[in-house]
């Protein structure tokens, strides 16, 4: 079924009884094409872009609880392509263009709303490093402008910009930055893949791989037994859990990243604001809660909680750069498991198995890259070759002193 | 979470620094053969297990020790707390 402003209407007149399911609920198949483990944003788009972009038959995503309910879910809506670094910014350059048209790509109403992103600048040095990103953005075909402190108070007027500890001295934005409505984005993609017949496979838990001679035949389930020509794993926040099933070692840690919403308020927040040095970001949601986040509670975890102490240093972050927003009242809390890798970057790659393909290491960024993740991912399991955008995610990069390290922390997880 | 330092008593995690998996004692001989092969290992893959897990942890805003916990990384419970120093003399190193 199409969706329309015309098909609302009508839909409206006739008391809303045309509506069917937005993807069906099929029995497992003993044999597949290709298998992608794991029903979020990424594994979504890939079987999406698989059957639509790729021309390819016999595929199913398995879910091990129901689609949308990971990291798709509790995420903080973010897109944008402010990168530096040549491996990351044409990536994710080609995930924002993917964003924009991507409504009427998949005809869903996923709320993609290009309201800019703003990145504060405190110091001399946060200036020339974000010039320097602003010229390799606008280099890789992005758009990015430095605002003075005027401009950035006319759209901000509440902004603390006279801070003591951190006053406000100008602004990277990125005005096609902005946010997505991100359940939207689970849903958009499940029922785009559906109804080019993927098989959407939830409550089916993936307990081992059948693995012969160095090949992978298929997967064991909670539900039997699904032979695979080829097997996607895209899990990010649980990949090293899925990959030692395969006695794989992963270049990886697990971490818990917290993320917070206020009651509805009035519109105040005309874009998204990130304030690096304190540590915080905001954006208001289309509901009027404000939605912001700041930094990983910074130690292994695989618990969808965080602890208090990283609630406080977010809330110390906020008050100092909008003093305004501590008459709000915080309404929820949550955590999600997030891959980190040892470089801050992603991995889109072949394993040492034939026929095993791994997606994951999305640190905090994933949601953003989940259009161009699912393409350049569909990409190598159709062509067994990397997508021209995604080539530096490779597994061998950290042998070889390839890393992708946008902050330059090195192999230390929890400082990406 | 409170993490029960063996010379301090129980303290507030929020006064220590993460550095990640205890196996990081367990530094390659750099005079081996696949010394290469190792220190990659070493430096870049993790078991990163869900359950208990063996991790290192700095008082920084204490008495500056390194600590070896032992901590479940689905529930935060912590089992035990050891100096790091005597994990690593156990283990033959720093004689």
């Amino acid at each position: 079924m199409r969706y329309s402003g015309f098909k609302v209407i009508k839909e409206a007149l006739m008391g809303h009884k045309g509506w069917t399911p937005a993807w069906r609920d099929p029995e497992p198949q003993p044999h597949y094409d290709i298998v992608i483990i794991g029903g979020g944003g990424h594994g979504l788009a890939t079987a999406y872009y698989l059957a639509k972009e790729f021309k390819q038959k016999r595929i199913a995503v398995l879910e091990k609880g129901w689609i949308g309910g990971g990291n798709v879910g509790r995420n903080t809506t973010i897109i944008r392509s402010n990168y530096l670094l040549d491996g990351n910014e044409p990536f994710y350059e080609f995930s924002l263009k993917l964003w924009e048209g991507l409504e009427q790509d998949f005809n869903y109403n996923a709320m993609v709303s290009q309201r800019g992103i703003l990145n504060l600048i405190h110091t001399d040095a946060q200036r020339d490093a974000f010039t320097r990103r602003g010229n390799a953005m606008i280099l890789n075909g992005a758009d990015a402008e430095m605002l003075t402190t005027a401009q950035i108070k006319k759209r901000y007027p509440f902004l603390n910009t006279e801070d003591a500890r951190f006053p406000i001295k100008g602004g990277l934005a990125q005005h096609r930055g902005g946010t997505v409505r991100h359940d939207a984005v689970a849903w958009g993609y499940a029922r785009g893949a559906d109804s080019r017949g993927v098989d959407i496979i939830q409550n089916c838990e993936v307990t081992g791989f059948k693995i012969e001679n160095g090949k992978c035949l298929g997967v064991e389930t909670s539900r039997g037994f699904i032979g695979a020509t080829k097997v996607g794993c895209a899990v990010a926040g649980s990949s090293s859990r899925l990959m030692s099933k395969a006695n794989m070692s992963l270049p990886m840690e697990s971490h818990v990243l917290q993320a917070f919403v206020s009651e509805g308020l009035k519109p105040v927040m005309p874009g998204v604001v990130t304030f690096g040095a304190g540590h915080f970001y905001c954006s208001q949601s289309d509901k009027g809660g404000l939605v912001f986040g700041g930094d990983i509670d910074g130690y292994n975890s695989y618990a969808q909680r965080g602890n208090l102490p990283v609630v406080e240093d977010v809330c110390e972050g906020g008050m100092a750069i909008f003093p305004a927003f501590g008459r709000a009242r915080m309404l929820r809390m949550w955590g999600g498991i997030m891959d980190m890798s040892m470089d801050g970057s992603p991995i889109i790659d072949r394993t040492h198995i034939d026929g095993l393909y791994f997606n994951g290491g999305w640190c905090y960024g994933g949601f953003k890259a989940t259009p161009a993740s699912g393409f350049c991912f569909a990409h190598l399991l159709v062509n067994d070759a990397p997508h021209p955008t995604a080539k530096a995610y490779r597994f061998n990069r950290f042998e070889k002193g390839l890393m992708i390290d946008e902050k330059g922390v090195g192999n230390q997880p929890n400082l990406h | 979470m409170i993490i029960n330092h063996p010379l301090l008593g129980p303290r507030d995690s929020a006064e220590f620094t993460y550095l990640g998996d205890a196996k990081l004692i367990d530094r390659p001989d750099a005079t081996s053969e696949n010394a290469a092969q190792e220190f990659y290992e070493y430096a870049y893959l993790r078991d990163n297990p869900a359950g208990w897990h063996e991790e290192l942890w700095f008082h920084e805003a204490g008495d500056r020790s390194w600590l070896v916990v032992t901590r479940n990384t689905l529930t935060h419970e912590i089992s035990k707390v050891e100096l790091a120093r005597d994990v690593a003399r156990s283990r033959g190193r720093s004689k």
